[in-house]
């Protein structure tokens, strides 16, 4: 039983057209295939059969950044890997959003040290922090939706 | 098991060795950066340690000399190890490359190089492995700081997003 029986016959649904783009956008994230350190084994097993982040509409990792609308910073960040990382958001298509991944990527976490970037937000801007060390694939997976819920009530004007 | 130094002698010749030290079984041979290339020749082709398991250095500070460079050494036909020393003054981190006598040197010394500031001379390629090529400093050195960021709380939340100008981006 959808729309149709419960309203009668509705020719057109009027809706806004950012919040259209918005619903669409955060049903279809497709992140990076991309990972840097133990954190990269609790995004593996995100996706995995048991937690399933596919279920979210994001079953599609891409090995390319210029087909990926999401970063997921899997791990800790070193000073030469900075450059790397700043390179492959570059090259990532608009839109795109990045999570911080686990306490190493959201601040340095345990290496705070000359060999870590203190949080991968020094080179690029990060949407959402997902805390844990590292986060379990529900705190991810939670991380997640909180991203789609604020795609969804972006506005157009931020892409242009 | 490895055997024991009590069970074995080492003939080193006169005016290669200034000391011997022995500590829970762990042989240490003191050597000088005159004799330390003899010395390790006569302990791979004489004494038949054939291995160089590592190379590294220990910052004493403030202590003077102040780097002690550590060579330890395995023998694979005799089950034996020796572990050889040299004291260097920080006024003088200089001391003769080991890749002629020992091939893994070569990345050993860069790597000691990149994070003490030792310089290996006629070493083939001395150049930083571990840090990014434009990186200033010998980060294990004692004197640079073990934390490089204050713990960020949210008081010091205007300098923090001062340090990172991407947050916002």
């Amino acid at each position: 039983m959808g729309l149709e029986q419960k309203f009668g016959d509705m020719g057109i649904v009027t809706v806004s057209l950012e919040k259209a783009v918005g619903w669409a956008r955060s049903n279809a994230i497709w992140p990076m295939l991309f990972g840097l350190a133990c954190c990269a084994i609790e995004m593996m097993s995100t996706q995995g059969a048991r937690y399933d982040m596919s279920r979210f509409g994001m079953e599609l990792m891409r090995a390319s950044p210029r087909q990926a609308d999401l970063m997921i910073v899997a791990g800790r960040v070193s000073r030469k890997m900075a450059p790397v990382l700043r390179n492959l958001y570059d090259q990532m298509p608009d839109p795109k959003w990045v999570i911080a991944m686990g306490d190493c990527a959201s601040c340095g976490g345990i290496f705070n040290n000359y060999a870590v970037v203190q949080g991968v937000d020094e080179i690029v801007p990060v949407d959402v922090y997902v805390a844990g060390c590292p986060p379990r694939p529900e705190t991810l997976i939670d991380g997640i939706l909180k991203l789609q819920e604020k795609i969804k009530n972006e506005k157009l004007a931020k892409w242009q | 098991m490895t055997t024991t130094p009590s069970t074995f002698q080492l003939d080193i010749p006169e005016g290669l060795v200034t000391g011997t030290t022995v500590f829970r079984d762990e042989v240490t041979l003191h050597a000088s950066k005159v004799t330390v290339l003899a010395l390790l020749a006569h302990l791979k082709d004489v004494q038949k340690f054939e291995m160089l398991t590592d190379e590294t250095c220990v910052d004493y500070y403030p202590k003077e000399p102040r780097f002690g460079i550590l060579y330890q050494l395995y023998s694979l036909s005799r089950n034996i190890r020796v572990r050889v020393k040299v004291m260097l003054s920080e006024y003088d981190a200089v001391i003769p490359s080991a890749c002629s006598v020992y091939r893994n040197a070569n990345w050993l010394e860069r790597e000691v190089y990149d994070l003490f500031g030792i310089v290996f001379e006629d070493h083939p390629d001395l150049r930083r492995i571990l840090m990014p090529s434009d990186y200033q400093g010998h980060p294990l050195r004692r004197e640079i700081p073990v934390q490089v960021e204050e713990n960020a709380f949210s008081f010091n939340r205007a300098r923090i997003d001062a340090e990172k100008p991407r947050a916002t981006e």
